[in-house]
């Protein structure tokens, strides 16, 4: 019975341990929706036919309604939807309060990525792998605009807001992949914001995070001056069946590190830091710290912030606003940096400020674990 | 042909006793406002449809299909903000409205006559100020221009936000007209418990734009001081808080929805009666309702925000108070059916529109109440399924009861009958194409659709096709709307003073009526559609 209705409703697949309560309630509601809406359409109809005019001059007696018929119209509906709103209030409670032995897994969302940040250390771009049948307990954030965090299978959604942590969990019930997807619209790439969960079994998920934990790829993340390796990156958006031509112009990387970090690697590859310092020192050009978001006077008059916009705009013609007291030395970086190392330098410069830098820092928990642990 | 004809034949109607355009652009009859605005909100609707039917082509395959994603973003937010604010708010209350209340309450005029006036051009102005932004370069954050996307967004977010706020002046204005002129402007006869329940209607609606309205120019000033000058009151990063602009864009978008459908169900009660030709059922229950929705609609704006971080005890309070709104929507629903009981039934245009009203507020409702659970919500939130209850509860009753008011006083406002055998085409492809365009949506949202979603996973194409192809029936049935209506305008049957037999005050008048509504001060002596006694048509 389950089974059928869900592929009637094209529920997708019940792949946590609400999915199946939440669909039932569902299915219910719908049912009753579609059979009232007949329901009342059909007794419209049939006065339609019974009750059609005879004649033009045709009289018809004032019906006027009794207190029985009121209360009956109004107790009735009010009764069934009140009964249905408790029942769905008593499983939403459920899906908002995480069981303290719940593993914690911080989500940053960004346009248009999500990142996934593990208390153990581990991090990555897009895709989230969790143990089956252990609780996980996301802790949202987002480091722009609202975002929401969308597993269909999972029957769970959770904005996550900037300057502030939200929260949501679930527990999966059968190893799969299952689609991430960003409900709430954060721009030009919202439709192609996805990730995936990948649900391991309780051994596939411990071997993982000791790979992570271990060997090369720990040494490198120690130290972030060390040359990458020349591995092939997994691409996460492979996993998706999506298939339209060219679909999401540049793909998404679950690659170790954070963004800062990889920013700080290439600022050094492509000798940026021989003109900049990021200590606050004046060199041959500005300085990076706190250069984020900073009004700088501009060669010529006026002035300029330097945000996303400007930064990129320097990097790539670097003659075009040019700031006061700085000869005129930067070569064009067109063509030499692709996007993702452009974000990757934007955001290294914007964790280079006194006020924020803390919270930029992946600096581990923000929150305090959950008591009990 | 009846006397009372040959009487208004002879005598100028409001159309042609003046004719320069000077005398339409200076007029402070509200007649001439209110067919003004009809021209108006009839454009934006085209404007809002043309952009509706770029989208579903955009939607044909997973991928880019006719344009680009920003290209999209911003076409999504234009059929966003101008349905809502240039076309489904000001559509029935400015435009039918502004035609027939006062003549329904036996009154000369509005109580504000040149207000009236201004309430044109402020709306005129709103909307060519959004026009202008649409133009320049379009916001693309969505009609709710949610922060903190829409304070940062590089496109013309500001103009719009202004023509919004401006328009807004013109709800307020045409709110306030109308509660004046329900109060103090009623004919000899008409007590309280006699008022058509369309007057009860825009009474409730006004009290609602009245209140509410306000909050909206607020916030939307606030999100343009935000961009402008950066004052932090949604920016996290100075203090700011982004979920607030939410609190207070629903205080005034959730009651907005009752802005849009109390008017509809105003039409409704009208249309029901006249061509049954029954007393309504539940004169009071239906007034009081309305009340009722007004009332609850200001205290159920949470339901928008169930998954915004927002506390579970709130979502709780909010989602049973929305439940309430349903409940007074039952009522109403049950009424126009029991209305139909013992009646003599002629299936009209109007009437056609009235099942469909019926049929798409009933499903539109009750998933309505499916999206008041709150643990269902959590997976419909922002997805189709929101996408498709809205459009069937807000786009379905508006559109339903706008095309109603548009056929039922049609040879009132323009004295000429449509042809109806057309109509009942049109009204039948509209009904069938709407159904056919957002039923597959709700399925698009159980599977997970978000909404303002520009590409799509592949399995969900083909649902995405037959909404498009059920789009496509509703502009065919709208272009032939467009056809007949204006052929009637010059071709059409002369239409007697009142063609469907309605027993409404507005036919009391001259159809179309003179420059002054009556050529005496009419009396009100019997209840308003009351059908018990064969009468013979007097036209005041």
């Amino acid at each position: 019975m389950n089974e059928f209705f869900r592929q009637v409703l094209f529920l997708p697949e019940q792949a946590s341990t609400f999915a199946r309560d939440v669909d039932h309630l569902h299915y219910v509601i719908l049912s009753t929706a579609m059979f009232m809406a007949t329901l009342i359409f059909g007794l419209a109809g049939l006065f339609l036919i019974r009750y059609r005019r005879r004649s033009e001059s045709q009289a018809t007696r004032k019906v006027q309604t009794s207190l029985f018929w009121e209360v009956l119209f109004v107790g009735s509906p009010l009764t069934v939807f009140l009964a249905w709103f408790f029942i769905g209030y008593h499983d939403f409670v459920w899906m908002q309060t995480p069981p303290p032995e719940a593993m914690d897994v911080y989500v940053v969302a960004k346009q248009w990525m999500w990142k996934f940040t593990y208390p153990e250390g581990p991090n990555s771009i897009g895709v989230l792998r969790v143990p089956v049948g252990r609780p996980v307990r996301l802790l949202l954030t987002s480091r722009d605009v609202i975002h929401s965090f969308y597993v269909p299978a999972f029957r769970v959604k959770q904005d996550a807001l900037p300057g502030a942590y939200t929260q949501t969990w679930f527990e999966v019930t059968r190893p799969g992949r299952y689609r991430v997807m960003c409900a709430e619209y954060c721009g030009l790439k919202h439709s192609e914001m996805w990730g995936e969960v990948v649900a391991l079994s309780p051994e596939d998920y411990a071997a993982w995070l000791r790979e992570q934990s271990a060997g090369p790829v720990a040494l490198r993340d120690a130290t972030p001056g060390a040359p990458e390796r020349d591995e092939p990156l997994v691409p996460a958006r492979l996993a998706m069946e999506y298939s339209a031509e060219a679909p999401h112009g540049e793909l998404m990387t679950a690659e170790r590190g954070t963004l800062a970090e990889r920013g700080e690697r290439v600022a050094a590859e492509k000798g940026c830091l021989r003109c900049h310092t990021v200590d606050g020192t004046a060199h041959i050009g500005p300085t990076w710290w706190g250069l984020y978001r900073r009004e700088e006077r501009l060669e010529g008059g006026g002035t300029v912030v330097a945000d996303e916009a400007y930064l990129t705009e320097s990097m790539m013609k670097p003659q075009v606003k040019q700031v006061e007291g700085y000869a005129l030395v930067m070569p064009s970086f067109q063509g030499q940096l692709d996007a993702a190392e452009v974000a990757a330098l934007i955001e290294y410069i914007r964790t280079l400020r006194g006020a924020r830098r803390d919270d930029i820092r992946p600096g581990g928990p923000v929150y305090e674990p959950i008591d009990g642990r | 042909m009846n006397p009372s004809m040959a009487g208004s034949l002879a005598e100028p109607d409001y159309l042609n006793h003046e004719t320069t355009v000077r005398s339409w652009l200076l007029t402070r009859d509200h007649k001439r406002i209110g067919v003004m605005f009809l021209v108006l909100v009839i454009f934006a609707l085209l404007l809002g449809g043309t952009f509706a039917m770029l989208l579903r082509i955009e939607l044909l395959t997973p991928g880019p299909t006719i344009m680009g994603p920003m290209t999209y973003n911003r076409v999504f937010t234009l059929h966003g903000v101008t349905m809502v604010w240039l076309f489904m708010i000001p559509a029935i209350p400015s435009a039918f409205g502004n035609f027939v209340l006062p003549l329904m309450l036996g009154a000369k005029e509005v109580a504000f006559p040149r207000l009236n006036l201004a309430s044109v051009y402020i709306y005129a102005a709103g909307a060519a100020l959004t026009l202008f932004g649409m133009v320049w370069s379009g916001a693309d954050t969505g009609w709710t221009f949610y922060t903190p996307y829409s304070t940062t967004s590089p496109t013309a977010v500001t103009p719009i936000l202004l023509g919004v706020f401006i328009i807004g002046f013109s709800t307020i204005i045409t709110g306030l007209n109308f509660i004046t002129t329900t109060h103090t402007l009623r004919a000899p006869g008409m007590h309280w418990s006699r008022i058509p329940l369309f007057v009860w209607a825009i009474y409730g609606t006004s009290v609602i734009q009245v209140v509410a309205t306000p909050v909206l120019a607020m916030v939307l000033v606030l999100v343009a001081l935000e961009r402008v000058a950066g004052v932090g009151i949604f920016d996290p990063t100075r203090g700011g808080d982004p979920v607030l602009f939410q609190h207070m864009f629903w205080f005034y978008s959730h009651p907005a929805v009752y802005i849009m459908v109390l008017p509809a169900m105003g039409v409704i009660s009208e249309v029901v009666c006249a061509f049954s030709r029954k007393n309504i059922f539940g004169y009071r229950m239906i007034a009081a309702s309305t009340f009722g929705i007004a009332f609850v609609g200001f205290f159920s704006w949470g339901h928008h925000m169930f998954v915004s971080g927002q506390s579970t005890f709130g979502s709780g309070i909010f989602g049973v108070l929305s439940m309430l709104v349903a409940i007074f929507t039952a009522i109403k629903i049950f009424n126009w059916v029991a209305t139909m009981y013992g009646g003599a039934i002629d299936l009209k245009v109007p009437l056609l529109y009235v099942l469909g009203f019926i049929f798409l507020l009933t499903f539109g409702g009750m998933t309505g109440v499916a999206v008041a659970t709150t643990s269902l919500d959590v997976h419909w939130h922002d997805t189709y399924f929101i996408v498709a209850h809205f459009h069937y509860i807000m786009v379905g009753s508006v559109l339903m009861a706008f095309l109603a008011a548009l056929h039922y006083w049609w040879p009132k406002m323009f004295g000429r009958l449509f042809p109806e055998r057309w109509a009942f085409v049109a009204a039948c492809t509209i009904i069938f194409g709407f159904i056919v365009t957002f039923l597959p949506q709700f399925l698009l949202g159980n599977m997970g659709m978000p909404r303002r979603y520009y590409q799509y996973p592949s399995e969900m194409q083909w649902l995405n096709v037959l909404s498009t192809a059920g789009a496509s029936l509703l502009a065919f049935g709208f272009g032939l709307i467009g056809i007949y209506l204006l052929w009637s305008l010059r071709y059409g049957k002369v239409s007697p003073a009142s063609p469907w037999g309605s027993r409404g005050y507005e036919w009391f008048s001259a159809s179309p009526p003179g420059p002054h509504n009556f050529r005496e001060p009419p009396r009100f002596e019997r209840e308003v559609h009351d059908y018990t006694v064969s009468e013979a048509p007097h036209v005041y």
